[in-house]
């Protein structure tokens, strides 16, 4: 089949594109700033700690009714908790509970988010009808959506998952409806329509590559604030099972004991707060290097 | 201003039908079989029908579905499993602490949060900048019920400064309610505060390249004029959307900490309800909050058209 000039050209460009991915060119400049740096590694660190928790530290579950609430010893060295467990085992356990559901809710939003997003702009009734639908989930606060989700499905990690997911879809639908909606307008899309690109290939080729930068952003965005909404349920009790240590389960516990042994408190919280914080700046990183015109943290 | 005003009004109404709708089917995700969760352990099969009919569970979904909303809007919520008491009164019983917390946290935000943001806009990169902008991040990272329980330890354990827990009511005098909310105040509106301070820095910093600061500054203004006369009137409109926005964000934190403090509002009657999985109560306290967001987004949609004139037209 002969191409057209015109045709060769779009092609011609579209494989130097692929070969100089300007996304990936962004995330390998973003790789060599300090902060990312640091804050990759910090995360690395909480995997470790997720991963080797077995090997670095005592069984987070074993109870020890007469060894409890004591201090800081060479074999336990953060002490043990009101039944005599292990608090540096389960403070190590419980980086996977918060690892485990910060990357499932990004991946979670993210795939069902794109999906609605790119139909949601480019369906034009459909997507009226849609964005209703987002705009009366936005109007549910998140918190309390998770937490009557959580209750009512049956009680596990799926669970908590799920009801931690379907509150973030909504922002995902909105930034990529808004970043589809600005692409469509861009001559080359006019271009690849007018040579006669079919509706399927157009979104994967032209529509598809522009929201990769914006969705790993706010997927990053999301892995936080699931970590946080995560600990809200366990530290109200709702949500994870009581024997799977977690950093929000963890402070739950610490509450009665809170005035004499505010360090059972400190420990979870910090840990959660530094991986929070650590997540959160390297969305701000990425975001600062993947788009130019900065995406605005959606609340 | 009338036709604005009518077409925010009407705009509201599918959004309230179809969160209804999402509340409504919360209660069907629910495994089993909600007449027997209702009717006990010991119940016969005769009471399980009774319970069945009365509560029109024999009818086909959309049926109950309309019930169910017709008696909300009649402010009927039904009855809590657990204390057999109606939800609308439960609610109206504990919205009191509810509503003195999220003001009070209102009120700090917005006098710490612009100032700040707008401060941080003025003085882009410098030193100030950077450690507010740092500080706002940690805001929204750390978790609420973390920073509660770090003002607690040190306000009220060990400087005795404020209460350790609970709530004052307002019949006892407003200062006491004022002194028994200020922690978990400062908490909520740390995290607040994170959020709106980068949405008015971020606003600033485009209005402060605008032509008529330009101006404002070729006549020679001072820069706290320029800034909070000039710059701030532009980003009304922005800074009060995320505000309004924001509010769900708020209400999330709001349950935590009333759980913290052992404060009884609203907050704390959804954790007891949730624990307890007694869901006409859920339903009806997700209701509440969505209806209530709603509506003071549709206000915060009219107030635009006092803050900029040019939406009136």
């Amino acid at each position: 089949m002969a191409l057209t000039e015109t045709e060769t050209k779009i092609q011609a460009h579209g494989t130097r594109s692929r070969r100089r991915n300007p996304t990936l060119e962004s995330l390998a400049q973003a790789a060599r700033e300090p902060w990312t740096i640091i804050c990759v590694l910090i995360l690395l660190g909480f995997l470790a700690m997720a991963v080797l928790s077995p090997m670095l530290a005592g069984d987070p579950l074993a109870i020890n009714p007469a060894y409890r609430l004591k201090p800081p010893s060479l074999e336990m060295i953060w002490g043990t908790d009101h039944l005599g467990r292990d608090v540096f085992a389960r403070a190590m356990n419980g980086a996977r509970m918060s690892l485990t559901v910060g990357v499932a809710v990004a991946l979670l939003s993210a795939i069902p988010g794109v999906a609605i997003g790119i139909f949601a702009a480019m369906n034009r009734t459909g997507g009226a009808l849609v964005m209703r639908v987002i705009d009366a989930m936005m109007a549910i606060p998140a918190v309390l959506l998770a937490i009557a989700l959580a209750a009512l499905l049956q009680p596990g990690l799926l669970t908590l998952i799920i009801a931690i997911s379907i509150p973030e879809i909504p922002r995902m639908v909105r930034l990529v409806r808004s970043v589809v909606l600005s692409v469509r307008e861009q001559p080359y899309v006019d271009a690849a329509v007018s040579v006669g690109t079919g509706g399927f290939a157009l979104v994967r080729r032209h529509i598809l590559p522009n929201t990769i930068a914006p969705v790993i952003v706010q997927a990053t965005y999301a892995a936080a604030s699931a970590i946080i909404a995560s600990a809200v349920l366990s530290f109200l009790g709702v949500g994870t099972p009581p024997d799977v240590p977690s950093w929000g389960g963890m402070m739950a516990d610490a509450r009665k004991f809170f005035q004499f042994y505010p360090m059972l408190m400190v420990y979870p919280g910090a840990l959660l707060s530094l991986l929070v914080l650590v997540t959160n700046v390297l969305g701000d990183r990425l975001s600062d290097a993947l788009d130019p015109r900065k995406i605005a943290r959606s609340i | 201003m009338l036709r604005y005003a009518a077409g925010r009004v009407l705009a509201g109404i599918p959004t309230l039908l179809l969160v209804s709708i999402f509340i409504f089917s919360l209660a069907h995700v629910t495994p089993g079989d909600p007449a027997v969760l209702l009717a006990g352990d010991n119940a016969t099969p005769a009471q399980v029908e009774e319970i069945r009919s009365r509560l029109h569970l024999d009818l086909p979904l959309w049926q109950q579905f309309g019930i169910w909303l017709g008696d909300a809007l009649q402010f009927d919520l039904g009855n809590s499993i657990y204390s057999g008491k109606p939800v609308t009164e439960l609610i109206a019983q504990r919205i009191e602490p509810t509503l003195v917390l999220s003001l009070v946290t209102l009120v700090l935000t917005v006098l710490i949060a612009v100032p700040l943001g707008a401060i941080s806009a003025w003085k882009a990169n410098s030193i100030v900048d950077r450690i507010s902008m740092g500080v706002a991040v940690a805001g929204f990272s750390i978790p609420v019920f973390v920073i509660a329980y770090l003002l607690v330890y040190f306000f009220a354990v060990k400087m005795r400064l404020f209460p350790v827990q609970g709530y004052k009511w307002l019949a006892d005098g407003w200062l006491t309610t004022l002194n028994s909310v200020t922690l978990p105040s400062i908490a909520l509106a740390f995290v607040f505060s994170a959020l709106i301070a980068r949405v008015t820095r971020a606003s600033v910093l485009d209005a402060l390249g605008e032509n008529y600061i330009r101006t404002a500054r070729a006549k020679g203004l001072g820069p706290s004029r320029i800034l909070f006369i000039h710059a701030l009137k532009s980003v009304g409109v922005p800074v009060v959307t995320v505000i309004g926005i924001g509010l769900a964000t708020l209400v999330g934190g709001v349950v935590v900490t009333e759980s913290v403090f052992n404060i009884p509002g609203i907050g704390r009657l959804t954790v007891d309800a949730v624990t307890r999985r007694d869901y006409p109560v859920i339903q009806g306290v997700i209701l509440f909050f969505s209806a209530s967001l709603i509506l003071i987004n549709l206000l915060v949609d009219l107030s635009y058209a006092f803050i900029d004139p040019r939406i009136r037209e």
